[in-house]
């Protein structure tokens, strides 16, 4: 189980930095996604992979899987989340106000002024 | 507990949204509140530095859970300094764009405050993952600011900052989950007793676990080889934003103080002074990279943005000593250095707004409006800024040179120091005589629709005025930040406070 999950960490993160450093918007945000799913199971990972083990005091339990980083997963998910909902709409508002999707931007004086203020 | 510690992330916290539902369509009464939170702001950290002034930590258990297993906020001198610092600078730049910059777009109140709150939250929190929460509140306000006002420029440019930022956030999350996996612990006080007990076999995933981290807070703090973010996101971000931002650079600086003296510092043996072989050199680069920077710029926004990365380099190189005299410069050295640069952003502006078609690009054109005045105000930032006497840029410089003496790097330092204040003085002073002197001689005179007004030179004069007083009472406020470093230099009392303290009720 721990090869399968560390494999699954190891791809995802290095298919997410290859989009991230592509030069256009949307692989750059589908990479951060990837990047942001492997940091996720990476994190649970951290607390140990146990099976069938409860996270909270149980009478019966015989032992216990580590709480805190379910925890610090679900906050994370959350912030990754509202983080990507961000890029795309700056991302959507970038494409239609510049007409092009590349990531790069102009050197000052390449341009009119400093753009529209 | 002393509920004063929580109040300067709960009142923005309570003022935003306000702001936000009951006041969208009202700029006078969001100006009011936005002003009246930011003063009272500068009131509570003011009271905040009264209390912790004589050496006392106060540690803040969030919803009365015992550290290590709930969250504490903790206010020492450091945290306390860097409060005060954060609510000057946010109010001098508040009341600078109340010029009409506030104007340009939806919430800019709201998000200001939003983002004063990251600030605080980062700067008083005492556990790692709740750093990297007030980071991204922090992000998401200035996310928001930075492309305040719109064009396509600055919305590229903002989507540049949201990625370097996100994927900053990234490695941050696998950092902390290296040191928790090891650790089991994610409280400061407790991480740098904790560390200690590594085992062996694991001590490889700790110190992956700690660069790493280094590099997250480079990111932030915009240190060599992931400094290149920064001049594109303050030069195309609206001025009084990227006036605000100079203090955000700073939470980067802070967080490598607060780590990399309490967890990775004298007591932590396998990983003690772990950031010292890569911070030096790094902060070495940085300095000649942002001194070049100044000259090669094309626009003075840009060569504002470049002074920051080498006042980070120079404040980063001195930290990377750590030694209790040069970490003292080197907080002086970071309090004068945010002053400037938020000056320096704000005058940017000036020039920005009275130049239509050339905005802030160093080219000859004829006279502006109220040049005189722009000019003697950048004349006065500048002279801050390069480091000249008599503002305290100079006495930081000069403290600097004084307490890295001992270090082994002291020669190569001293020489680059030296050396990139004399390129960054004459970037800054072609700058000026390009924009101000060459254009007396042209003939005709630039008329744009803005319309003289008291406040915005009123904000720009209190940010110079502090960088007087910091030059006038540099004495006060050096025994002051001697003693912030010997507490950062001996963590006891801060562990103590945190791990025991919490129990007691605090003070």
């Amino acid at each position: 189980m721990e090869f399968l999950v560390a494999t699954a960490v190891g791809v995802m993160t290095a298919a997410g930095i290859y989009l991230v450093l592509r030069a256009r918007t949307y692989p750059v945000v589908l990479g951060l996604a990837l990047l942001s799913y492997a940091v996720n199971v990476f994190l649970f990972a951290m607390g140990r992979l146990v099976i069938n083990l409860p996270p909270v005091i149980s009478e019966s339990a015989t032992g216990y899987t580590d709480p805190l980083p379910q925890a610090l997963v679900l906050t994370a998910i959350v912030i990754s989340f509202g983080m990507t909902a961000v890029i795309v709409v700056m991302a959507l508002r970038a494409f239609i106000e510049s007409d092009t999707d590349h990531v790069d931007v102009a050197l000052p004086g390449e341009d009119a002024g400093k753009g529209q203020r | 507990m002393n509920h004063w510690v929580i109040l300067p992330i709960l009142l923005p916290a309570l003022v935003a949204p306000l702001i936000a539902l009951a006041m969208r369509f009202d700029i006078v009464l969001a100006r009011i509140f936005s002003v009246a939170s930011a003063t009272l702001l500068v009131v509570i950290a003011g009271i905040l530095t009264g209390m912790v002034v004589d050496g006392a930590v106060l540690s803040y258990a969030l919803g009365n859970w015992v550290a290590p297993f709930g969250i504490v906020l903790v206010l020492d001198r450091l945290s306390a300094m860097m409060l005060l610092l954060t609510s000057i600078v946010g109010l001098c730049v508040l009341l600078y764009t109340i010029n009409g910059w506030d104007k340009r777009g939806q919430h800019f109140h709201a998000l200001f405050q939003f983002q004063l709150m990251g600030i605080n939250g980062a700067f008083l929190t005492g556990d790692l993952f709740n750093l990297f929460v007030f980071f991204e509140v922090l992000l998401i306000a200035s996310y928001g600011l930075m492309v305040h006002g719109g064009g396509a420029l600055r919305v590229k440019a903002g989507v540049q900052y949201v990625v370097i930022n996100l994927i900053g956030s990234t490695l941050f999350l696998f950092a902390v989950g290296l040191i928790y996996s090891v650790t089991g612990t994610l409280n400061m006080a407790d991480l740098a007793v904790g560390v200690r007990d590594v085992p062996a076999a694991d001590q490889a995933l700790l110190h992956t676990g700690a660069i790493l981290l280094l590099v997250v807070f480079a990111v932030k703090a915009a240190l060599v080889p992931v400094q290149f973010w920064l001049p594109g996101t303050y030069a195309n971000a609206p001025a009084p934003v990227a006036a605000l931002f100079a203090i955000m650079t700073k939470v980067g600086a802070y967080s490598i103080i607060r780590v990399y003296t309490l967890i990775f510092g004298g007591t932590s043996e396998e990983v003690a002074w772990i950031a010292q072989p890569w911070l030096v050199p790094a902060s070495m680069i940085t300095l000649v990279v942002g001194a070049f920077g100044v000259m090669a710029s094309r626009s003075l926004g840009q060569m504002v943005s470049f002074a920051v990365i080498a006042s980070m380099g120079t404040l980063l190189m001195t930290v990377g000593v750590f030694s209790r005299e040069a970490m003292a410069a080197a907080l002086y050295y970071m309090v004068h250095s945010t002053l400037a640069a938020a000056a320096l952003f704000l005058v940017v502006d000036l020039v920005t707004e009275r130049r239509p078609g050339q905005a802030d690009l160093l080219s000859v054109a004829p006279r502006f409006h109220q040049v005189g005045l722009v000019a003697g105000f950048f004349f006065l930032a500048a002279i801050a800024m390069a480091g000249l006497p008599p503002l305290s840029g100079f006495l930081g410089k000069l403290l600097i040179l004084d307490a890295v003496r001992e270090a082994p790097e002291a020669v190569s330092m001293w020489v680059l120091i030296l050396a990139t204040s004399l390129l960054i003085i004459v970037g800054f002073a072609r700058a000026g005589s390009t924009l101000f002197w060459k254009s007396s001689a042209q003939e005709g005179v630039i008329h744009s629709r803005v319309r003289p007004r008291a406040l915005p030179y009123f904000a720009l004069g209190a940010l110079l005025a502090m960088t007087v007083l910091l030059t006038a009472f540099a004495g006060p406020v050096m025994l002051y930040l001697e003693e912030t470093a010997y507490q950062l230099f001996n963590p006891g009392d801060y562990q103590s406070a945190v791990l025991f303290g919490g129990l007691a009720g605090g003070r």
